[in-house]
């Protein structure tokens, strides 16, 4: 499928253990429901070395917590009557995790590949001590530990993720923590077995504007710290710009264009990468700037629209030659490493980019 | 990472046990009033409902062809000549210390809490009551046990087997539990099982636990199937609609990413949320029933609170249903407070103030 055969290849499906630490190939999640298939994954493809950070970039409902849930194995009923289709392969360290056996993915949960999830309220059971569910995760891979030294590894967690009286929090219940302290709860949780694999979906979306570039340094310190992979779920630009190193923008189940973090910011190439960019707030703006909304809503994941599913939506479409709405577009590479799925031609899109886009960002 | 900012509020204590203390005392307190209330209400029927039949209450006391002398003399002895108010007095003062009906030299001591004098015995109700209990606790008890264990089980087992056959199948005899009265289900189990497949010998009023455990167990046994299916019926419908709702919780995905095994994820995190609300309601329906099962006890010819209950109103006899009113009351205003307490203790979030 890739158009540079040179590069790393994209999709190659049964081509044997990749030597990326984790290695997403032309994974599908498809839902069946009364309406018709949810697609909410379509052929999603990508790579993310040791301790590097992923970004993934979209609005609700392109894919990108269905994709999170896949890696983590945590769709349920899957291949049964109402459960989620899964295909394609998803190597995390040499071994693939779709064809995996759901015990040997529940041994890499918590241990090898750990989750912080959006609503650190929700997220804990709220009858037990946040201690307790720590230290649970922690003996279920080190069925060794002593209770009192789960307890202390608990503790030193809590400390590490910036808890004050960490030896008094750890009895307290999840509701006697802030948002804040929660979620850094919650971190500790996911730390409790030194993953290699973080995943973050909206790590900072339920929480307060003060407390949310708190959370995000802290998961960079830990991840310089511990040396874990990190992939970052968000539909806010603004959270991946400084901790990602590359970024996967989702649109429709889909891959519609990634490439390294300053290459997105600086040179973004696709219509919707635009969009988010203009809708993203700044403070280094003037007031009277106002934010670009991307028109229109997010498309049906049952019956995308015909070609490009971003055409609905997208204000250059008319300049493709009816194509936007004939072909589905693939993902090529624009520069080394940078790829986009898009219709327009290359320098038609560097020419809307430098003269209508790039004055108003 | 030094210098975090604490956010919010530091960990609050748990509630000291003083405040526990006066939690529960103020509680009893509520209890009491609660009681008083319903006396008083109790009260007003007995001089009600003769007044709506236009007798005289002491007339329930006599024989049909009384004399006047003797229906006077026990009126005076029962107190029913005095104004109301003094009654009532009389009444509330009798629950809490007893009281002595008497004429002269004939008096009839009614030891606290004194309920008042059955028209049918001509013995303190609260005699009778204390004297029936047990069958109404024993068959409580025993359908309790049986619905909390088939229904809770059935509830877990169609939640975590949703829309299978067997969640079908269980919904469809809850749906019926719930729908089937006792008066229909009862009768037809003793129509089956006792008189035509004889597999049970006929219900026996007399016999008790003491006196003959094997009869005993065979005269309860339908009693409590029967009332069990009732509220099993329900319980599997509570908690299938709970446990349902427990494992789309956040916290469940988040106990399986953990790497938890399945067996831990349901048997302690989705139960643990789970029988929380369940227990409470147990609590409300064990409660209720130790008033009486009026139903049960009456198909069943179990001789406890609740047949009291329906003999006292076919007979009339206004103290005794006073006195299963007033006992039943004390059982649910109890449950309620027990209820709440545990409450508190399963879940971390309620504080007591």
């Amino acid at each position: 499928m890739t158009q540079n055969p040179s590069a790393e290849p994209l999709v190659d499906v049964g081509a044997g253990a990749p030597r990326e630490f984790l290695a997403v190939r032309d994974l599908k999640v498809h839902f069946p429901t009364d309406d018709g298939v949810v697609k909410s994954v379509d052929g999603l493809s990508f790579t993310l070395e040791r301790g590097k950070t992923l970004g993934i970039v979209g609005e609700s409902g392109s894919g990108k917590s269905v994709t999170s849930l896949s890696i983590m194995g945590l769709h349920r009923n899957v291949g049964k009557k109402l459960g989620p289709r899964i295909s394609g392969e998803i190597w995390l360290d040499g071994q693939e995790l779709v064809s995996a056996s759901k015990d040997e993915v529940r041994r890499l949960r918590g241990q090898k590949m750990a989750m912080i999830f959006q609503d650190p309220l929700t997220a804990m059971h709220p009858f037990f001590t946040v201690g307790q569910q720590i230290i649970e995760g922690y003996r279920q891979h080190h069925p060794e530990a002593k209770k009192q030294q789960a307890r202390s590894h608990a503790i030193q967690l809590l400390d590490r993720v910036g808890i004050p009286q960490p030896d008094k929090r750890v009895d307290n219940y999840p509701h006697e923590f802030s948002g804040g302290m929660r979620q850094r709860a919650m971190i500790a949780m996911a730390l409790a077995n030194d993953p290699s694999l973080l995943i973050a979906d909206e790590p900072t979306t339920a929480l307060d504007v003060t407390v949310q570039a708190q959370i995000l340094d802290l998961i960079r310190d830990l991840q310089q710290e511990f040396g874990s992979s990190v992939i970052i779920i968000t539909h806010d630009l603004g959270v991946v710009a400084e901790l990602a190193d590359d970024i996967l923008v989702m649109y429709g189940g889909k891959c519609i264009e990634k490439g390294s973090s300053a290459e997105l910011f600086t040179r973004p190439e696709h219509p919707y990468t635009w969009g988010l960019l203009g809708s993203m707030p700044r403070i280094d703006r003037d007031l009277q700037d106002r934010l670009i909304p991307v028109k229109g809503s997010p498309p049906s994941l049952i019956n995308l629209p015909s070609g490009c599913a971003f055409n609905p939506r997208c204000p250059y479409a008319d300049r493709t030659g009816g194509r936007s709405t004939a072909e589905v577009p693939e993902l090529v590479e624009v520069t080394p490493g940078h790829l986009a799925a898009c219709h327009l031609p290359a320098e038609t899109r560097q020419r809307i980019f430098a003269e209508e886009i790039a004055p108003l960002l | 990472m030094a210098g975090h900012p604490r956010q919010g509020a530091a960990g609050q204590p748990s509630a000291k046990p003083t405040a526990v203390l006066l939690y529960i005392f103020r509680r009893l307190l509520n209890v009491v009033v609660m009681l008083l209330v319903v006396a008083t209400i109790t009260f007003g029927i007995f001089f009600l409902v003769p007044w709506l039949q236009h007798t005289d209450p002491v007339l329930r006391y006599v024989g049909k062809n009384a004399n006047p002398v003797a229906i006077a003399g026990i009126k005076v002895k029962l107190g029913l000549d005095k104004p109301i108010y003094e009654q009532f007095w009389l009444y509330l003062k009798g629950l809490v210390a007893g009281r002595s009906y008497s004429n002269g030299p004939d008096t009839t001591w009614c030891p606290a809490p004194c309920m008042g004098i059955s028209t049918q015995t001509q013995t303190p109700v609260w005699g009778q009551l204390t004297g029936d209990f047990p069958v109404t606790a024993w068959l409580a008890a025993g359908a309790a046990t049986i619905w909390l264990v088939f229904g809770v089980g059935t509830g877990v087992l169609s939640a975590l087997r949703k829309r299978s056959v067997i969640d079908r199948a269980a919904m469809v005899t809850a749906l019926a539990g719930v729908s089937l009265p006792v008066y229909f289900t009862g009768l037809v189990a003793s129509a089956l099982f006792i008189y035509n497949l004889g597999w049970l010998p006929e219900s026996n009023p007399n016999v008790s636990l003491g006196s003959d455990p094997g009869a005993w167990l065979q005269n309860m046994l339908l009693p409590w199937i029967t009332l069990a299916f009732l509220f099993a019926a329900t319980y599997a419908r509570l908690t299938r609609a709970t446990m349902l709702d427990v494992l789309g919780e956040d916290y469940i995905r988040t106990a399986r990413a953990k790497g938890l095994g399945e067996g831990t994820v349901i048997g302690k995190h989705a139960m643990r949320a789970t029988m929380t609300p369940i227990l409470t309601v147990f609590g409300m329906d064990l409660g209720g029933l130790l008033g009486g099962a009026i139903l049960t006890e009456n198909v069943f010819n179990l001789h406890g609170l609740g047949y009291d209950a329906l003999n006292g109103i076919t007979k009339n006899d206004l103290p005794m249903i006073m006195g299963v009113t007033l006992f039943a009351a004390f059982f649910i205003v109890m449950a309620n407070l027990i209820v709440d307490l545990f409450y508190a203790v399963v879940d971390p979030r309620v504080r007591l103030a």
